[in-house]
């Protein structure tokens, strides 16, 4: 089976555009199966099964959901294996911008949105930067001088990726870009496959729960803003 | 200018000499979040110096620093080319199938100057056609058309790089998103496109937006402040002389405030390729070739003729005629009985 995620800021068009891409293979009798993570609460298992997809979501509650997407990816490519999909996409909460779950020699996207803003690019960290595919979405919206401008940026920040437009409503480039996920190499089982990136470190008082503010409540991996 | 090796170069020289060589070469630092390094150290030099933490803070690997700068002076290098020499002279459509596989009977070549028209009624395979061009497809979408480049098939590296687009799109429903003068906003596209002269260029391009809309603007209007017909003006202005891409798409530009001929003329002169989805008679006579579509397929190729040309002054006359009643209106004047 072969395995992608798809990572990218809430609301960017992750499941409109991966919905496109499913679309067309499905045309092309591919067998598609997601696994959608998030924090609180998602709509998008509804989305996915509308369209016939087969999806399971993860809900991270109190945890950073990408840690625990870290926790559960081998459980998901399992589960996929099982199903019998030739190709399962794992769709992330997309949170902070600093993390990634982006593993190396799983094929890695990145959907990013035109409206989100020029200097949105060099914000956004390894989730972009260490990326192999990045999805632009919401072209429709901007004038083509923005279009040109935004992935002129992300070029900057990730010169090696293949970078795609793809409408998320009327699905042009959807037929590309599953053309794009098909070329993933296949996963037989990720134990003691690498992360592309650290996860941010984190463990301080209110990793723990710690509600209380002031400094006789900060503990472990602290760290402070410089003023000077 | 400067060749793989030479880039590997560039990393050694102190920064000055480097930023004299390459002027953008800056924004390499500034976009992944790091400061410019001193006049004297050598790119090389400052990526060792950099603190772990800082990294670690920044999500970036020292190891592949090294890589990412010629990565990105690689990319300074193709866009510059790419300006420098435009060098499509032509465009090939070869014919695949329509829905029921019945095989479109034609090879459509376009070359630049070139107005071509689409017609054809919602779902007839429109936009699967700009989209078969726009990914150069070859033979694996699902009308089997393929795409060639000056007569050949394109290299599959272009097929992706944002330095070989083939198609610029102004729609309708566009948007500015960002809070910019009009001077500001198309020094940040030609800065992107590392033009040489950006001022002039610049102020060229807002002197013939301005020829185009009805209605004047200064370089320091916000771009949120243009009325729909400035807006377009300046997107074809801008389109045409900073896009590389050879083909500019047009969907509807109908009663858009802007003169229509001459935004067409203005992208021809510039040598583009104009494809336009219309069905507004002074536009579609103005194509050199209707292309018309039916069940995902392109059923015939029509060539305007001179007879169907002709009629061109007079819808020419209705339009202006609909024109002067539409600016009475704005004036608030009684419309009298029409002639
Ligand atoms: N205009 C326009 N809207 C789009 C496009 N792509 C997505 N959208 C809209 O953007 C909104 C968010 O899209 P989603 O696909 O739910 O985004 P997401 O990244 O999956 O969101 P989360 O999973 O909640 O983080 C939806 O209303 C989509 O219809 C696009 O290309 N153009
Ligand atoms: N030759 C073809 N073979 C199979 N499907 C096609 C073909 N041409 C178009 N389609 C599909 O038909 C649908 C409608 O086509 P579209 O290009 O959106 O039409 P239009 O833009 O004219 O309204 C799309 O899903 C498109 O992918
Ligand atoms: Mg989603
Ligand atoms: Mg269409």
């Amino acid at each position: 089976m072969k395995l992608i995620t798809i990572a990218g800021p809430p609301s960017s068009g992750k499941t409109a555009v991966t919905i496109k891409a499913i679309a067309a293979l499905q045309r092309e009798g591919v067998h598609v199966g997601v696994v959608k993570f998030d924090s609180l609460s998602t709509q998008d298992q509804t989305v996915y099964e509308k369209q016939g997809v087969a999806v399971m979501s993860g809900l991270s509650g109190n945890l950073c959901p990408d840690h625990f997407f870290v926790s559960n990816v081998s459980d998901c490519l399992s589960w996929g294996a099982e199903k019998g999909f030739d190709l399962l996409v794992i769709e992330s909460a997309g949170l902070c911008n600093r993390c990634a779950p982006h593993i190396q020699g799983v094929l890695a996207v990145c959907v990013i949105d035109n409206l989100s803003g020029v200097d949105t690019p060099k914000k956004i960290g390894p989730m972009l930067k260490m990326s192999d595919v990045v999805v632009i979405t919401k072209g429709d919206i901007v004038s083509q001088a923005e279009r040109e401008v935004f992935s002129y940026r992300v070029r900057q920040v990730n010169a090696n990726a293949t970078i795609i437009n793809v409408n998320g409503l009327t699905g042009q480039g959807g037929h590309e870009l599953g053309k794009l996920l098909l070329n993933a190499p296949e996963t037989p089982d990720l134990e003691g496959r690498l992360l592309r990136f650290s996860m941010p470190a984190a463990l301080c008082s209110y990793c723990l729960g710690q509600r209380k503010i002031g400094s006789d409540f900060q503990m472990g991996n602290v760290k402070k803003m410089d003023f000077k | 200018m400067p060749t793989d090796t030479e880039n590997r170069e560039l990393i050694s020289l102190p920064t000055a000499e480097l930023l004299r060589l390459a002027p953008f070469a800056g924004d390499f630092f500034s976009s992944i979040g790091l400061e410019l390094p001193a006049e004297e150290i050598s790119t090389a030099d400052y990526f060792a110096s950099l603190d772990a933490e800082l990294l670690e803070d920044l999500g970036l690997e020292r190891q592949t620093l090294a890589e990412r700068f010629t990565a990105f002076m690689e990319l300074l290098e193709n866009l510059k080319s790419g300006i420098d020499s435009a060098h499509i002279e032509s465009i090939t459509i070869r014919g695949g199938h329509d829905k029921s596989g019945r095989a479109e009977e034609f090879d459509l070549t376009v070359k630049p100057g070139e107005v071509i028209c689409i017609v054809g009624p919602t779902g007839s395979g429109k936009s699967r056609f700009l989209a078969d061009i726009e990914w150069m497809a070859q033979g694996d979408t699902p009308t089997g058309r393929n795409i060639l480049i000056n007569g050949a098939a394109p290299d599959p590296s272009q097929r992706f790089s944002i330095e070989h687009k083939l198609v610029a799109q102004l729609s309708q429903n566009m948007n500015f998103v960002m809070d910019l003068t009009v001077e500001e906003f198309i020094t940040m596209h030609a800065e992107s496109r590392m033009v040489d002269d950006i001022s002039s260029v610049t102020a060229a391009i807002i002197k013939l937006a301005n020829d185009l809309a009805g209605e004047k603007f200064t370089p320091q209007t916000p771009v949120t402040a243009l009325s729909g017909g400035q807006s377009r003006a300046l997107m074809i202005a801008d389109t045409s002389c900073l896009s590389t891409s050879p083909i500019v798409l047009i969907d509807e530009i109908e009663n858009a405030g802007i003169d229509r001929k001459r935004a067409v003329h203005t992208l021809v002169d510039k040598r583009k390729i104009v494809l336009m989805a219309t069905h507004d008679p002074i536009l579609a006579l103005m194509g050199d070739r209707r292309l018309v579509f039916k069940n995902g397929g392109i059923a015939t190729i029509i060539d305007t003729s001179q007879e169907e040309r002709a009629n061109l002054v007079r819808f020419e006359e209705m339009d202006a005629m609909l024109g002067a009643v539409r600016n009475a209106l704005r004036n608030g004047e009684l419309i009298g009985k029409l002639g």
